[in-house]
């Protein structure tokens, strides 16, 4: 069945379900990028000890927490071009994929950037509070104590949350569909709609949302075993 | 010579609870101080304001002749030239040992500074140890690798807060006069906070003893011991107990167990009531002697028994006896005073 041409642009289903990968890693990739960038600086902030920073930082964390991500999906994709003039008539001139992309890579990514916040500043505040302190009276201003002291075992102890953060952020990439995103559960229902095997159409789009989450996966435990502390965490991901 | 630390009237509060009172001591280059107190009596406040990590309310803290804390004025930690060792030691798990000890020489060390790390470890005995990781060695290991880490940048002042109170008994004796011996090798000048008492005289020249947020007596630990000038400080350091006497003479106290002689001329008339301070290694076990003393408790102590006994006045002491004097409860004994400092307060009503 895969292999039969699809009614459009002269490809076969196959390709279709390939096209559609593409996105979904595309917006993965560059959402993923997005949150964990914004995502730590956003928690390192609110463990500083400066009152309007840690506010505009938890303000950050709830909002992008509080609003449904579908909800986030339609307001980046049709209200905030009402806000901005210039951003309307680029969406209006620029080819529709890239406005859904763009709309989609920063929704999952600020969205995901809230939840990572979250575990940065669990991870920074679970280390004792000794560390700080021994970071300053070795001379370090508290820029490089953040630097050298603190987020390096803070992001060793956040390597197994981060994982399922990157897993979901894949997995919820699937609502770009919404705003007309051709990505991979997109394309499967495109096809199951052409031909009728909805079944396979979206056995094929699961088992390929299990690869990629499973390679995720892989991959973080590669990291979390390459960056294990002698004798601190006992025994990495297997 | 200026003194190398200088705390005038140092003034701390959390909020409305006032948990330093005008706490002045100074320290001169090179010794080792220590304040000495029960928990929550505001020495790890002190240490904390000594490392810049509090703001002072009143007061003023100098180091090396360089005022760093004052009302409204604090020189950051990091400019203060401080070394410092935690309780938990602090160690940055992420660094290999050689990294830790070279943390403040930033990232990449000069060779002077590789060959003060490797200098610093042979001071400490860690030689082999130095590509380990912190959370590989043991409590003691991790302990000297916090000292040499607090010591290789060569600070004006060491402070060490309660740096043995997660090692062992046998442990912490031990390492206590090894840090002891380190940090005079170093000619660093070093201030310890801790509450016990054994620490404190194993490792300091001089001793302060906080009490609600003052030092209430700085001085040798041999004069602490010996000349407590108040009767929290007889009470704190040491065993002992006080028993009831009265003034009879210049220099002369009644008490149940015979006459002492004070030495000194007391500032109390004849007659007056006081409490002479009686430590177990004042009463000294002895068959040929007047008094006697019954057994109500004892407690083996290896080379000693520290036995309680009641007199027959219904008073307690404690007297310490070498242990092949062996006797039961409820047992009678012989035993004399046989004090050398004569300690005594107005007695308590």
């Amino acid at each position: 069945m895969f292999l039969q041409d699809a009614p459009e642009g002269g490809v076969q289903y196959w390709e279709l379900l390939v096209s559609g990968l593409g996105w979904t890693l595309a917006v993965s990739a560059c959402a993923w990028v997005i949150a964990l960038l914004l995502g730590s600086a956003i928690g390192t902030l609110r463990t500083t000890h400066r009152a309007w920073v840690t506010r505009v930082g938890n303000a950050w964390v709830e909002l992008f927490r509080n609003i449904p991500l579908l909800v986030q999906m339609f307001l980046w994709y049709f209200v905030a071009p009402e806000f901005v003039p210039a951003l309307k008539s680029w969406v209006i001139a620029a080819d529709p994929a890239h406005a859904q992309f763009l709309s989609a890579v920063l929704c999952l990514g600020l969205f995901t950037s809230a939840r990572i916040a979250e575990q940065v500043r669990a991870g920074i505040q679970s280390l004792p509070q000794g560390q700080r302190l021994a970071g300053m009276a070795l001379g370090l201003r508290e820029p490089q104590v953040y630097r050298y002291v603190l987020l390096p075992m803070a992001f060793r102890i956040i390597i197994p949350p981060l994982t399922s953060e990157t897993m979901n952020l894949i997995k919820n990439s699937s609502i770009a569909l919404t705003i007309g995103l051709a990505e991979l559960t997109f394309r499967a229902r495109e096809i199951g709609e052409y031909t009728f095997h909805f079944f396979e159409a979206f056995s094929a789009a699961t088992l390929i949302y299990v690869a990629i989450a499973m390679a995720a996966n892989r991959v973080m435990a590669l990291v979390e075993r390459r960056t294990a502390v002698p004798g601190y965490i006992a025994h990495g991901a297997k | 010579m200026a003194a190398s630390v200088d705390v005038r009237n140092l003034e701390h509060s959390y909020g409305v609870q006032r948990v330093v009172r005008g706490l002045s001591f100074t320290l001169d280059q090179g010794a080792i101080g220590c304040l000495l107190g029960p928990s929550g009596c505001g020495k790890t406040t002190v240490l904390r304001c000594l490392a810049g990590f509090e703001p002072v309310q009143g007061g003023s803290i100098a180091l090396a002749g360089r005022e760093v804390s004052a009302p409204g004025r604090i020189v950051p930690p990091e400019a203060r030239r401080i070394g410092m060792v935690f309780q938990d030691y602090a160690l940055f798990p992420h660094l290999c040992v050689a990294a830790n000890v070279g943390f403040a020489f930033g990232r990449r060390p000069s060779p002077d500074q590789h060959r003060r790390v490797a200098e610093m470890l042979s001071l400490v005995g860690l030689e082999g140890a130095a590509r380990t990781y912190p959370h590989e060695l043991s409590g003691g290991q991790q302990q000297r690798v916090a000292l040499a880490r607090a010591l290789a940048p060569e600070p004006d002042l060491l402070l060490l807060d309660e740096p043995f109170s997660n090692l062992d008994v046998d442990l912490r004796e031990r390492l206590s006069l090894e840090v002891r011996s380190i940090i005079k090798a170093t000619g660093t000048t070093a201030i310890l906070v801790t509450h016990d008492q054994h620490e404190a005289f194993a490792i300091a020249d001089e001793i302060g003893i906080m009490h609600e947020g003052r030092i209430e007596q700085w001085d040798s630990p041999y004069d602490l011991y010996h000349q407590p000038t108040t009767r929290f400080i007889a009470d704190f350091v040491g065993q002992g107990v006080f028993l009831r006497g009265i003034v009879a003479g210049p220099a002369r106290v009644v008490t149940e167990l015979g006459d002492l002689d004070t030495g000194a001329p007391l500032l109390a008339a004849d007659g007056y009531a006081v409490d002479v301070l009686v430590r177990p290694d004042d009463i000294v076990h002895d068959d040929a002697a007047p008094w006697q003393a019954e057994v109500v408790a004892k407690a083996f102590r290896g080379a000693d028994f520290l036995y309680t006994l009641v007199l027959p006045s219904g008073s307690r002491v404690l007297s310490l006896v070498p242990s092949h004097h062996n006797h039961a409860l409820g047992e009678k004994i012989g035993i004399r005073l046989a004090i050398d400092h004569v300690v005594a307060f107005p007695a308590a009503s």
